[in-house]
This record gives C-alpha cells, structure tokens and sequence, in this order.
C-alpha cells in the first residue's frame, strides 16, 4: 500500500557538519545520508565540506575520500569504480545512479547522497536488497530448454536473435530501476520491480529458450508484471541507458498477442 | 537486529520527478477528479428533472466564481486524460518508449490539453 510518510524509527534528523580546513581551495559540500544500527538512533544527514582539487572526479572518488579522510565509519557498496559491478548505486541530486560514473561537476550546488529510495537500510548508504534478489531469481533467469543441444557444437543464434537479447542482458541488477518506481515503492512485496522484469523479457525473446509459455504464465497475475503503470522512472534513471519500460510494454504484448 | 526495526529510505520527499512521473501521477489525479464531476452531471440532471426552481439554483450555483473555476478544472481534466489515454495507447503498441519520446510526448500532452480546454470555452456560444 502506498504510504508516503516514512515510518517515526526513519525520519531524518540533522546530523554534523564537517568544514573544510583553512586555506581549502575551491569547496564542494556534500549531504551525506547516515544510519548506525549501533546507536538505537534515527537516520541523520551529515555535511562533509571537501577541497574539489584534491578529489578525483566522479562522486565516488568524493565518498572515498570523505571515508579516508574524514569519516572513516562512512559505509557504502563499492567495487570496479567503472560502471560494470552495479555496487555503489545510490540515490544522488535526487536520481538513481552509479556513484562511480556520476561526474561531481555534473551536480549542481550542493550534493545529496541518499541510499536506493525506499528500501532498509543496513547502515548508512547500505541498502537491503534481499528481496531484489529473490526476486531476480523467481523469475528463473537460466536457460531453460527441452530439446537436446547438437551433439558437436553450442546452440546457435542467428546475428538478429542474438540482437534482441543484447540489450537486456546488459543489466547489471544495480537495483536503480526498482528503487526509482513509485509502483514497486509500493507494491514491492508483490509487484517483481522493472529490473527482474527486464531480466524476465531477456529470456523471453532468447530464441533457445523453450520456457517462454511457462514464463508468460508465471507473469499472468495483477502485481508482479501489471503493477507497471509506464511512470517511465526505470527507463530514465537506468545508468545503462537500458529500457526496463520498454521490456514491460513488450512484455505485456505477449501476453495480449497469445490470448488471440 | 530484526529486519523489520530497519529504517526506511527516503523516497517521494527526496526523488526528482521526472516530467513522465509527473503526467503519470496527473492521470490518475484527472481520473478521480472526473469521477468526482459526474456526480455534479449527476445534480445537473436531478435538477433538471425536478423543475425551474431547482435548475435556477445550480445554474447560479456553477455560474458563480468558484463554479466556473470547478467547470474549468474538470474539462481540463477530460481534455488532459483523454490526450494521455491516446498517449497510453500508443505505449500499448510499444512505440514512443525512449526517453526523448516519452518526455516529448509528454509535453505535447500538457499542450494539447491546455488548447483544446482554452478552445472548448472559446468556442461556447
């Protein structure tokens, strides 16, 4: 159900500011979003004032640096710094993205850094994605075939069959889709969210894959697929340039298509 | 720690709406707004059928300032969902779904809806 306050134990208090040293050059701040499951206490944005010529450029290199620097106990998900492992997805200047692959210069004024909206939080920009991922696998995203592959060679594809796959299968399940839709705010305990979604149409349209009758028939049903009301948040927030949205309608097209 | 004492992310106060968000919420906003007109359609008819007197009451009633700013808000709200159900449709067929589409279509949306209630009230005698 759509409940647009958030719960007493989450509302944000103001936490610390911490000023750049005298003689700083050029200054950024930074809001940091703050949650220590330690102290009992509520989630807190805290203020980090950073020298920009000495931090690299993206805003990860800025959160590295405040945890190297300033605040040590700054938590957060962090791996390849290159856009592909999906691990520092956050919310930043009010969209979801990739910390690693979000320029500083690209924010304007001040930069607001907040976990996935709407998920639990572990600590600090460390969101629960437990139901994410049992979600991605409900939807069974392996190979499922019934006939027998050529005894001297993979299953091939036709270059077009292949096309139709490449995209989707580009999704690295950062969870930024999921966690920008109003619709899986809401409804993520029934509604399977853009990402499983577009993991979903992937298989669909594999030309290997016998499944796609028991896939569609796992999709039939009020929440997991029509939850999706085209608020187009997934496509535009995606920090692949994927369209989760478009993956949905096609999605939804098949199921049309087959009744007739 | 049980999982539930976890605090919740914030969401609708700190995300940017999209303009896509915006027109998605708007349709469904107009969409309850017009189900709220028809029971005025409703009164408009009762009063009809029940006489002069009671007709010149509503007459008055949606030709004061208010009344007329309610009429207003409710053709907008048939013109801006009926332009967003074509929109709709489209999606159905899977066209229009870039993002520089979607976000166009959704401004032309917001125009046709705005001229065709600013033609509506020109056009009445």
């Amino acid at each position: 159900m759509a409940e647009f306050r958030l719960p007493p134990n989450s509302r944000i208090r103001k936490g610390k500011h911490f000023k750049a040293a005298d003689g700083s050059g050029e200054v950024r701040r930074f809001a940091v979003y703050r949650y220590d499951p330690d102290k009992g206490e509520n989630p807190r944005i805290d203020t980090y004032e950073i020298e920009i010529g000495s931090c690299g450029p993206m805003v990860l290199d800025a959160l590295i640096k405040i945890k190297n620097e300033i605040d040590p106990t700054l938590t957060f998900r962090r791996s390849c710094r290159e856009g592909i492992c999906g691990s520092c997805a956050m919310n930043i200047d009010g969209g979801n993205t990739l910390a690693c692959t979000l320029s500083i210069d690209d924010v304007k004024g001040d930069v607001r850094i907040y976990p996935l909206p709407h998920m639990p939080v572990v600590k600090d920009l460390v969101p629960d994605l437990t139901n994410f991922y049992a979600q991605y696998a409900s939807i069974k995203p392996w190979l499922q075939s019934r006939t027998p592959p050529p005894p001297d060679q993979e299953r091939l594809q036709s270059k077009a069959d292949q096309e139709l796959i490449n995209e989707p299968a580009a999704c690295i399940l950062c969870a930024c889709c999921s966690t920008s839709c109003p619709s899986y705010w809401w409804n993520s305990d029934r509604y399977l969210g853009p990402a499983a979604l577009l993991a979903s149409y992937r298989w669909l349209v594999d030309s290997r894959d016998d499944a796609t009758g028991e896939r569609l028939d796992e999709l039939e049903d009020p929440f997991r697929l029509y939850r999706c009301h085209t608020i187009m948040n997934c496509t535009q927030t995606c920090p692949k340039g994927l369209n989760p949205a478009k993956a949905i309608a096609e999605t939804k097209k098949m199921l049309a298509e087959r009744r007739y | 720690m049980s999982k539930s004492d976890r605090p919740l992310s914030p969401h609708l106060s700190i995300y940017r709406w999209p303009i896509t968000m915006t027109l998605s919420i708007l349709h469904r906003a107009t969409g309850v707004a017009m189900s709220l007109g028809f029971v005025v359609l409703v009164a408009w008819l009762f009063d009809v059928a029940s006489g002069e007197e009671s007709y010149a009451i509503f007459v008055e009633a949606m030709g004061s300032t208010i009344g007329g700013l309610l009429l207003i808000g409710w053709s907008f709200a048939f013109f801006f969902h009926l332009s967003n159900g074509v929109r709709h449709l489209f999606w159905d067929t899977g066209r229009g779904f870039e993002k520089q589409q979607a976000n166009a279509s959704a401004w032309f949306v917001i125009v046709a809806a705005t001229i065709l209630t600013a033609g509506f009230w020109g056009l009445l005698p």
